[in-house]
Order: structure tokens, then sequence, then C-alpha cells
């Protein structure tokens, strides 16, 4: 499947089925900074992304006070 | 993407988001629900404002800013925006552009300040000319422009977009540095003084995660890059730890918040940085002071002098990808 990221945007191609969380660790993300919509839909942790999926994963960190 | 097996704790349909603070998941209508409940608790139990007051958000064209500007024009309350030019290159000008789209499909009005046109310079300038940290700089001149159109426009409460993950790293940092008269000052609601409207942060109540997600549910687009002059301050840094903190001990950030707020900041009253501090008005722009010239109009003497500096040249290091 194809994976959006951001800061920088960069696009990865990810191979096989992941659940969200999984994603996220296997990217060495934290679950609580980062969003992920599939195919145009936020999705949940135990979310299953299967290959043909169109992926982002959206951080949602600011850094301004 | 297959089904999921998550359902909405309220009512049991397919949830499109877990929040393991609340140790549930939502589908979107429950998830909207949820947040408008929590920013209507924050609002009525700090006292922020009331439908009569005449409101004024602060717009950044992020995701915060622009959330907060949608929930209360949502929940009823006469809000107008205003965008502060920053002149950050690039990232100013699309900001901009998500605020005005933002504001222009809500027939809703958006009053913008450019600091170049006003005040003849900007961040990247100020930030190089006063030797500054950009965000320093970048506070000290959103704070006066925001106070000062609050006031000249006759607005009763000015709003900002801070949610929780803010106030926790902000109280983090002055934690550890044992700043007691900043954290005396880190409340959800800042009164109104002379020079200085009332204050308020109706997000205090929901993550950066939660806002994040109230714009996507609601189809608010709104500038997911980060300001480039912001990567690796310290703030970012006390947001990384306390999230890291937060993936294994849910609930961790708002404890921490909100314990400070009903135990610790009633010991703090008084304490604060203008707590006891007589001031007096800048014999520039009339603004509140301890001095004969404010900062402000200091910072602006100093870099409206200096040559405009692109933002490249004082943009930090960045982290690398993440």
């Amino acid at each position: 499947m194809k994976v959006l990221l951001r800061n920088p945007r960069r696009e990865i191609e990810v191979v096989g089925v992941h659940r969200v969380h999984a994603l996220l660790a296997k990217l060495d993300l934290n679950r609580e900074s980062h969003l992920v919509i599939c195919n145009g839909t936020l999705v949940p942790g135990d979310a299953e992304l299967l290959d043909g999926d169109i992926v982002e994963v959206r951080p949602v960190i600011s850094g301004g006070v | 993407m297959v089904a999921v097996g998550s359902k909405c704790r309220t009512c049991r349909g397919p949830a499109i988001i877990d929040l393991p603070r609340h140790n549930a998941n939502f589908c979107a209508e429950h998830f909207l629900e949820l947040c408008r409940r929590q920013v209507t608790k924050a609002i009525e139990h700090f006292a922020m404002m009331t439908r009569d007051d005449k409101v004024l958000v602060a717009v950044s064209g992020g995701k915060d800013s622009l959330a907060v500007w949608d929930l209360l024009i949502e929940l009823g309350y006469h809000a107008d925006g205003l965008y502060v030019g920053l002149g950050i290159g690039d990232y100013s000008e699309t900001s901009a552009e998500y605020a005005r789209a933002f504001a222009a499909e809500r027939n809703l009005n958006l009053i913008e300040v450019k600091l170049r046109d006003e005040y003849g310079y900007d961040v990247p300038t100020a930030a190089k000319a006063t030797r500054r940290v950009p965000c320093s700089a970048c506070g000290m001149s959103k704070r006066h422009v925001f106070d000062k159109a609050a006031l000249d426009g006759g607005y009763t409460v000015l709003v900002t977009g801070h949610n929780l993950d803010d106030e926790a790293a902000v109280l983090f940092g002055n934690t550890l540095h044992w700043d007691v008269e900043y954290l005396a000052r880190q409340l959800p609601v800042l009164e109104a003084r002379p020079g200085f409207p009332k204050k308020v942060k109706p997000l205090v109540r929901l993550t950066e995660r939660e806002t994040a997600a109230w714009c996507i549910v609601r189809g608010i687009d709104y500038l997911v890059d980060e300001c480039p002059m912001a990567a690796g301050n310290k703030h970012l840094a006390y947001k990384a730890a306390l999230n890291t903190i937060e993936e294994t001990s849910p609930g961790t950030k708002a404890g921490f918040y909100f314990n400070f707020i009903d135990n610790m900041a009633p010991l703090l009253a008084g304490r604060a940085v203008a707590d006891g501090q007589a001031l007096g008005s800048c014999s520039n722009c009339g603004a509140p002071t301890t001095g004969s010239v404010c900062a402000f109009c200091r910072l602006v003497e100093t870099a409206s002098a200096h040559a405009p500096v692109p933002v490249e040249l004082v943009m930090k290091k960045g982290r690398g990808p993440r």
C-alpha cells in the first residue's frame, strides 16, 4: 500500500497487511502523536490496512505556543 | 481496508477513532458530540464566556485555531477571527489561505494584520535582528497584536486555540524549572486587566489528536505542515516526552494538567509575574509595561531597521523525518 508521511511530505510503499497500530509501530511513530486516514476516512488503531489502500499518517503535533 | 473490530462506545456502530485516555472508541457522530461536550464543559466550568460576549479568535490556519472557531460558532457564540501575517515565507502565505478559505466558506469575519505592512518587519527578520529565538520573537509579536486588536475592536474575550497538549507541555517546562511566577499564570482564563483583554482557552480539555480529528471529520482543511522555524524547539521536545508516557499510561497529560489546576494553581494565586507590579503605559504605543517603552516597541524599533531576512537564513536544523 502507498503511505503518505508528512514533515517532510513523502510517500513510501509498505508491503502486506497491517493493523493501524502495527503500521505506526513499524514506522516507529507514537500513536498519541498521529492519526491514520485510509482511503479518505479516519480509522482506529485496530483497523486493518490492505494492499491497494491509500493511507496517510498525519502528525498532529504543532510547535507554537 | 476491511471492517474494524472496535465499536463506538455510545451507539456500538463502527468506530473511527480510539481514545485510550477515555478507554473508549467513537464513531464520527459521537466523537463530535464528545468534543462539543468537552469544550462546553471547559467554557462553563472556567466561566470563559457567554453567548452575549463579543469574541475574537486568534486564527493561524492550523488545526487548533480553526477547530476552536468552528466549535464556538457551532455552539452559538458570536466570534470573529484574527489572522496575523508573520512573514514566515511560504508557510505564512499558505496558512493565510487556509484561514481565509475557512472564513469565506462560513461567511465569517476574518481580520488580517500583517507585521511587515503594519510594523515594518517580519518574524525571521525580528529573530535575526534581536538575536532572539524565533518562537520568542513570534510569540511576543502575536501577543501584542492580539491584545491590541481585541481592545481596539471592542471584543470582550480573546480566544486562543491552546489545547491540552500545549498546556501540559508548558506546565512540564515550567515545572522542570520550578518557574513559580509563570506557573501561577498558567490558567485557562486570564481575566481582563487595564490594557489587556480577557483571554481564554476553550480547547484545554481536548488533545491535539482530538482537535486534528475534529477537523478531519468536519472536513476542515488546515495547514498540516509544521512551522519551519519551530523545528527543534523545547516545546516540541516536552510534547514528545509527555506523549511517550501517555502511550503507555493513557490519561497522564490530563491528570498532570487538571490536577495542577485543581490542587496547585490555587496555592500559587498572587505569585504571577504581573501580579503586584505597577504597570505604566508605553510612551510609544500606550500598552502596559514596567519600563518607559514596552518590549514589543523595542523589538519593532530594532527589527524594522534591519534589512529583511529570508526565513531560510534563520531556520533551525530540522529533526528529520518522523
